[in-house]
Order: structure tokens, then sequence, then C-alpha cells
């Protein structure tokens, strides 16, 4: 019996031990965020998608939002994830290419960061080289042409500051700072960038008067296959991402220097595809296409009414490539602008909880 | 010692148990499964114990030209002349198939609910596993339908389908497309010019439409274990019976063309075939 009394306690010695020595942890107790769905997107949308390794917490994403605008991320702690992915432009550079920490400036536009959580896709990046957003996360910060710096000296410095090691053991449990929890922290804030309440979604939610005549007419135009033809890759009235999150060659050129998503699959169909962006916020998000090469939204729909040109991979979708494209009317190109526009959301380039927290 | 007395009258409780079992076995029930249609039908059973498993089917959708099968590996080549002479690729091709029933001689029928949006750069949609109960047994026919009949093409009504960026103008009727057959094809001059085979609702004028979904009907079969059905699409057929497709005069912009709308689904009615069945 006496022995049977002190294995026990033993085990029980053992047990209070155990979690004696996680004390990082023992207050360790995170508040779950259920992701805002609009309204548009509930009524037709498939539910957003969080990995289940990575659920949203309040902790997280404040910690992710930190880390968003955190310069010493970088290599000379100049630049932050939010130094190109700029708040009031829905999260692009309105520089064409964004400059990095050594003065290196890269090739494409950054991309904006919005609805991340319903690209089922999942791929990230104009040529979709990452996969997850936590995977996205993990480029930019040794890129040498953009933060330039090494993921242990990025985790270093930020162990090494005062505030970092107990951020993280709220939002994760442990004060040691890993780059999977940093991406994991940056990308829970990441799905919290939700954009679903233009004028536009209002109209559809049943405010007829949010439209004008003009903004209706350049709808009828996206959505006439022998007109604009923009909902077969740009989402449309039933899918209001505004994308379909996958890769097309819209006959910008006839000949690549950057071949997109040809370089990450190796298959030469796919030289010259970049990912559809959302057309949301496209007010605030200039210069358009991956390059940024044009700075006008006029400029992008000239370029499918008459500047189409054609390359073996170019998707059949640009027809009339003879004649450059569709030949919009003047009044359609206006009203199709006007329309494009109404899907932009004042709201979302000033939320307070989206800007720089530090 | 109390407890080994126990445990003999224990023992032998359980033994005369046994014995009177042995006693009745002849009226006792014996339980099983005691249907003839199931898998796992027990002819000895003389109670059913609601056991009975029954063959469940999966539909494999293959594509082929006149035969030679096609996947999306043989995208982009111009391996192919349609019944005009003209040469094409394939460069995307997705089609949806809805409401598949399996039909007995006495009437009696097998829905499989559902439906199945087959992309063919996305291999897991070839296959359509249902969780359906199939009897054992002989069926007279499979039926399906090409896109959504009029009960089921509704407007927005398909959160997955909605977000595959899978519907069909309003302007034009709404509901969803059917088909989308894109790729590349040469005209006289040897130049390289798009197709965008689009199927749907036909819209006669405005705010007049017409259903024009297909309601494909195959031969029947014996269903003796799990089965993986197939189901052959030829893509020729497309181009070929009644009308023989010219891509010359009809490309792009088919969505709102009535007369193409139509002709696709003349010429749709005959692509469908049924190919191997593995079980």
């Amino acid at each position: 019996m006496k022995t049977k009394l002190v294995i026990l306690f033993g085990f029980l010695l053992l047990i209070v031990s155990c979690s004696n020595s996680d004390d990082d942890s023992s207050d360790y107790i995170t508040t779950p965020v259920d992701i805002e769905i609009p309204q548009i997107f509930e009524n037709l949308l498939l539910p957003p998608s969080i990995p289940s390794n990575n659920p949203l917490t309040e902790e997280g994403i404040a910690l992710g939002r930190k880390l968003f605008y955190e310069k010493l991320l970088s290599g000379d702690g100049t630049q932050a994830c939010a130094s190109c992915h700029l708040a009031e432009n829905a999260f692009v550079d309105p520089a064409r290419f964004s400059t990095g920490i050594t003065g290196a400036v890269g090739n494409r536009n950054s991309m904006p960061i919005y609805n991340l959580a319903w690209n089922f896709e999942d791929k990230y990046f104009w040529d979709g080289r990452a996969i997850g957003i936590e995977g996205q996360a993990l480029g930019p910060v040794e890129n040498p042409i953009e933060m330039n710096n090494t993921w242990p000296n990025a985790v270093a410095t930020l162990q090494a500051t005062s505030n970092y090691p107990d951020l993280f053991a709220q939002a994760f449990g442990t004060s040691t700072i890993t780059k999977e929890l940093v991406t994991k922290a940056i990308a829970q804030f990441e799905r919290t960038l939700i954009s679903g309440n233009s004028r536009f979604d209002q109209y559809l939610l049943g405010d007829s008067s949010a439209l004008t005549a003009s903004e209706i007419n350049g709808f009828n135009v996206f959505m006439d296959e022998s007109k604009g033809d923009c909902f077969h890759c740009h989402g449309s009235d039933a899918n209001p991402l505004w994308t379909d999150n996958i890769f097309h060659n819209n006959g910008l050129d006839t000949s690549f220097e950057d071949v997109g998503l040809g370089m990450v699959t190796g298959d030469p169909l796919d030289n010259g595809k970049f990912k559809s962006p959302s057309l949301r916020n496209l007010a605030y998000s200039a210069p358009y296409m991956h390059d940024g090469r044009f700075q006008t939204l006029e400029e992008v729909i000239n370029h499918y009414s008459e500047g189409l040109v054609y390359s073996e991979t170019i998707d059949p979708l640009m027809k009339n490539i003879a004649q450059g494209g569709a030949l919009l009317t003047e009044a359609d190109k206006s009203d199709l602008k006007a329309f494009l526009l109404s899907l932009s959301e004042p709201a979302f380039t000033t939320n307070p909880d989206f800007h720089n927290p530090n | 010692m109390k407890q080994i007395a126990l445990l003999l009258f224990i023992a032998a409780t359980l033994i005369s148990c046994g014995s009177d079992d042995d006693d009745t076995s002849t009226t006792n029930p014996i339980l099983g499964c005691t249907d003839e249609t199931s898998l796992n039908y027990n002819p000895n059973a003389t109670d059913d114990d609601d056991s009975c498993q029954y063959p469940n089917l999966t539909f494999k959708f293959t594509q082929n030209w006149d035969g030679d099968n096609i996947t999306a590996q043989g995208f982009g080549n111009f391996d192919y002349a349609n019944e005009n002479g003209e040469v094409l690729s394939l460069l995307k091709l997705r089609y949806l198939i809805s409401k598949i029933i399996l039909h007995k001689e006495n009437g009696e029928s097998i829905t499989f609910e559902g439906y199945n949006l087959i992309d063919l750069s996305d291999i897991n949609t070839l296959l359509f596993n249902t969780e359906t109960d199939v009897p054992l047994g002989d069926y007279s026919s499979l039926t399906f339908v090409f896109g959504f009949d009029e009960q089921d093409n509704i407007t927005n009504e398909y959160l997955d389908l909605n977000s595959s960026s899978w519907n069909w103008p309003q302007q034009l009727g709404g509901g969803y497309h059917f088909m989308q057959m894109e790729g590349n094809w040469i005209d006289s001059n040897g130049d390289i010019q798009p197709y965008a085979y689009h199927n749907g609702t036909a819209k006669v004028s405005d705010g007049v439409y017409e259903q024009n979904f297909i309601s494909v009907e195959l031969p029947g079969f014996t269903i003796t274990n799990n089965a993986e059905i197939e189901i052959k699409m030829n893509i020729a057929e497309w181009y070929k019976n009644p009308n023989t497709w010219k891509l010359f005069e009809m490309s792009t912009n088919l969505m709102g063309n009535y007369d193409a709308q139509i002709k696709m689904n003349q010429n749709g009615q005959n692509v469908f075939s049924l190919g191997e069945i593995t079980q």
C-alpha cells in the first residue's frame, strides 16, 4: 500500500512540475475570432477557408497586424510589409515597381490584399508560386530585392525585443519566436482584410438607387460576351470576389521577359499567364496589370478594346485580336469604367483596424 | 475461496444458458441481411437485422475525339479536325452533369443526389462518387441531364458553382453554364483563332428564354458489386451531327447567339455513351 501511495505522489509531482515548466503558456488563453462575412458573400459564396492549424484569434490578429507594420523584419530595419502594401491603396504600392531596402527595384506591381480567405485556389503572388498566405508571407523577408533579410536574423531581432516574446506567448503559447509563427500571425491579420460593401454590393442587396444608369449599363457591358466579356475571368454579380483567382494570358505582349506562371509550372503553355486580380477597389489600386504598366482605367479598358496582341498562350477569351479586341464604343467604355469604380469601397481604405498600430 | 465459488457459479450459469440455446436452435431466428439484392445477403438469415449493405457507384467521366482519348495533357495540341475539316486544339473543358438516375424495367428508379462540374484540368472532378445505395440486379437504363434542367437551373442557387464562376449571365436568362469548351483553331489563312463553345440557356429575345439542357439516356447494365461506370463524351460529336459546325462562322460570342445555342443542343444529343463498367 505504501509503495502505491509513493508512486501516486511521484506522478502527481511530475504532472505539477510539467505544468510549472510551461510557465510561458500557463496563462495562454486566446480569444477566438469569427471572420466577418459580408452579406453578399454569405448569400453567394462558399464559406471562407481558414486553415485548421491557424485559427483566427484576437491575440494572433493583433500580433499579425503589428508584424505587418514591423520594419524590424527587413535586413536594415527600414521596411515592413506595409511599406509596399499601403492600406490607403487597398494594400498595393502606388509605385509601379517597389524598391527594396538595397535600392533594388522589382519587375511586378505589389498585389492588393483583401478577401484572401475566399481565394479557394490558395495560390499567391502574380505567378501563384506560394501556397497559402502563410507560405506567401515567407517570401518577401528573404527576397534580396525586397526586405533582403534572413529568417534566422529576423526572428532573432524580434526575439531580442522587450515586447514581441510576450505577444507571441499570448498568441501562440510560446515566447520562442519562429518564422512559422511570424507568418501565421501575419496571415491571420491578412484574413481579416475583407472588402465586401461597395455601392455595387448595396445594389445587389436590394438598394436599386445605389447605382447610376451609366454604372448599370457599364455592368451590362461587363457581362456581355460580345462586348466586355469580363465576367469569365473577373467574377460577376454571382461571384462577388470579382476574380476567378486563376491565371490567364490577357494579350499584353507578343513575347515575354517575365513568363509568370510558366516559370512556376515549367509548362510552356503557362508562359505569360498571371493571376486575375480582383476588380474591387480599383479607385485606390493603380497602377494596373502585373507589371503596373497602365496608370489609368482608361488605359486598361483600351487595352481590352483595341490593344490586344497575339502570343501563343493568349487566352481564347481574348478575341478579335486582329482588330485589337472588342472595339467598345466611347460611351460603353465610359460606362464600363463607371461600373468598375462602383466596386470600390472607401471604408476599406480607412478602416482603423487595418492601419499601423505601432 | 469465496471468489472461486462465485466464479464456478457464473461458469455453471453460462454453460446452462448455452444448453438452453441448443434446445431451441431449430425455431430461434437467425439474424442477418435477408435482402438478396444486398452485398452481404445471408441465405440462412431468418430475421433482418438492418445490416444489409448495398453497392455504391462511382461515375467516371472520360472524353475522346472519335475514340482517341483526351486529357488535359493534350491541351494546346492541334490534334483534331472537326467534321468541317477545321483543325483545332483544346485548352479548357468544363461541363456540368446533374440528375443522374438509374432505372429499372418495372419503373422503379434510383436518383443520385447532387451534380458534378467536370473540369479536365482538375482530375478530381473526373470521378463522381455517390453514396446512394444501389441494390444488385438489372437496370434498364441510365439517364442524366447535361447542364441543369428547368427545375434545377436556378440563378445563383449553388454556392460552389458561384465560387467557380460557373454562372450564366442573367442578361441571357441566368442559371448556370452547361459547358465551357475553349481552344484555338486554324483559319483558311493559316492563322490561329480562338473559339469559346459555351452552352447554356438560349436567349430568344430580351426577356424570352428557352431551356437548353440535354436529357441523356444510356443503356442499362447489371450491378453485381460496387461499380465504376464510365460515361464517355465524344467531343467530335459537338461539331458533327446533325449540324456540321463551321468555326469560321461560329467560334466566339456564342452565348447570346440563339441559333448557335440550339445547334449545340442538337449536336449534343449523341455526344455521350456508356463506357466500361468495372465492378
